[in-house]
C-alpha cells in the first residue's frame, strides 16, 4: 500500500506544479469576483475541470441562464469523450475505484494515465487511482490557496501555467521515442493544426477530436496489427 | 441558488460527458474500440500539445518566441537527460524568464 502511494506520489509530481499553479489562479480570480473559499472548494470538488471552472466564474458573474451552462460546458468539456474512449480497456478491471477514475478523468490526468507505467511491485489499481487521486489534491489544495491567501502572493508567477505545456510536450516526445506509433501522432498535428486555421482558437478542439477518429478510422485495418 | 445551481449544472455535464464512452460501449472486446483505445492517445496528446499553445500568434507580437524557446528547452532537455520532471521544471523556468524579463 505504502509502496503504491510514494510511487504515485512520483508519478504525479508534474502535476503537482502546474495545478497547484493554476488552482492558486483560479482561486485568487473566483475571489477577486466576490466568491469565497467555499466556492472554490465545491468546484474543485465536484466540478474539478481546469478551464472549465475559469468559464464557470464568467457564467457566476453574468448570472448565465442553466441551459447556457449546460450548453458551455458541453463544448468546452467536449474533449474528454476520447479520453473515455481511449480508457475503455485500461479501466476495465478497477472495480470500485473506476466511478471516480472516470470522474477524476482531466486532461492533465489523462496524460499522466497514458505515459505512466506501474512499477513492478505495485499494485496497478491502486498505483492508478492513488495518481489520479493526488493530481485532484493538488488542484482542491491551489484554488483553496488561491481564495485564502492569493491576494498575499507577491511573486510573479506569469508564464508558471507553462509547466502543463511542458507535461503535455515531454509525453508527446517520450510516446515518440518508446513506440514506432508516429503516424498517429502526425495525424493528431496535423489535423489538429488545420482545425485551429480553418475554426480558430475557440473553436477548433470538436472539429480536431471528429477529424482525428474519422483519420484514425480510415487508418484502421480490421483484426491485423498496427505498426 | 441559482449560482449553485449553474455549478451543479456544470458539474453534472462535465460528469456524463467523461460517463459516456464508458456507458455507451459495453462490449469491451470490440477490436476497433480496442484499436482506438491503441492510438488515439498519440494524436490526443498532440492535439493537446496544439491547444495549449493555441493562443500564440506567429505573425504578430512577439511571434511566439516564448513559445518556441519553452518548446524547445523542454525538448532537448528531454532528449539528452530523459528526465521528465527535470524538463518540465527547466523547461518552464526559461519560459518565465523569456516573458517576464527578456520578451516583456
Amino acid at each position: 500500500m505504502k509502496r503504491n502511494i510514494t510511487e504515485a506520489l512520483k508519478a504525479s509530481i508534474p502535476v503537482m506544479m502546474g495545478y497547484i499553479v493554476l488552482g492558486i489562479a483560479f482561486g485568487v480570480l473566483l475571489e477577486s469576483k466576490g466568491y469565497n473559499w467555499i466556492y472554490a472548494l465545491l468546484m474543485s470538488c465536484f466540478v474539478y475541470a481546469g478551464s472549465m471552472q475559469f468559464v464557470t466564474i464568467n457564467l457566476l458573474v453574468t448570472g448565465s441562464t442553466l441551459v447556457n451552462a449546460a450548453i458551455m460546458t458541453l463544448l468546452i468539456n467536449a474533449r474528454h469523450l476520447v479520453y473515455g474512449l481511449s480508457m475503455i480497456k485500461r479501466f476495465e478491471n478497477l472495480g470500485k475505484l473506476k466511478p471516480y477514475m472516470i470522474f477524476s478523468l482531466t486532461d492533465e490526468t489523462y496524460s499522466l494515465l497514458v505515459g505512466v507505467k506501474t512499477p513492478k511491485d505495485c499494485d496497478e489499481k491502486l498505483f492508478l487511482f492513488f495518481i489520479s487521486f493526488f493530481d485532484q489534491c493538488y488542484w482542491v489544495i491551489g484554488s483553496l490557496l488561491g481564495s485564502l491567501i492569493g491576494s498575499l502572493l507577491t511573486i510573479n508567477t506569469t508564464g508558471l501555467d507553462f509547466a502543463m505545456t511542458a507535461l503535455f510536450v515531454v509525453i508527446v516526445l517520450d510516446q515518440f521515442l518508446t513506440s514506432q506509433k508516429h503516424c498517429y501522432t502526425y495525424l493528431g498535428f496535423v489535423i489538429s493544426i488545420l482545425c485551429l486555421i480553418v475554426f480558430g482558437s475557440d473553436a477548433f478542439i470538436i472539429p480536431s477530436m471528429i477529424g482525428i477518429i474519422i483519420g484514425l478510422s480510415l487508418m484502421y485495418k480490421g483484426g491485423k496489427t498496427h505498426a | 441558488m441559482h449560482e449553485l445551481m449553474i455549478i451543479g449544472v456544470v458539474a453534472v455535464i462535465t460528469l456524463l460527458i467523461r460517463a459516456l464512452p464508458f456507458l455507451i460501449l459495453k462490449d469491451k472486446s470490440n477490436p476497433y474500440i480496442e484499436y482506438l483505445g491503441d492510438v488515439l492517445p498519440y494524436a490526443i496528446m498532440a492535439m493537446l500539445v496544439v491547444y495549449c499553445l493555441k493562443g500564440v500568434h506567429l505573425l504578430t507580437g512577439n511571434h511566439g518566441i516564448c513559445e518556441i524557446i519553452g518548446v524547445l528547452s523542454v525538448s532537448l532537455i528531454y532528449l539528452y537527460k530523459r528526465n521528465t520532471l527535470l524538463s518540465i521544471f527547466v523547461g518552464t523556468m526559461i519560459y518565465m524568464i523569456c516573458v517576464q524579463i527578456i520578451f516583456v
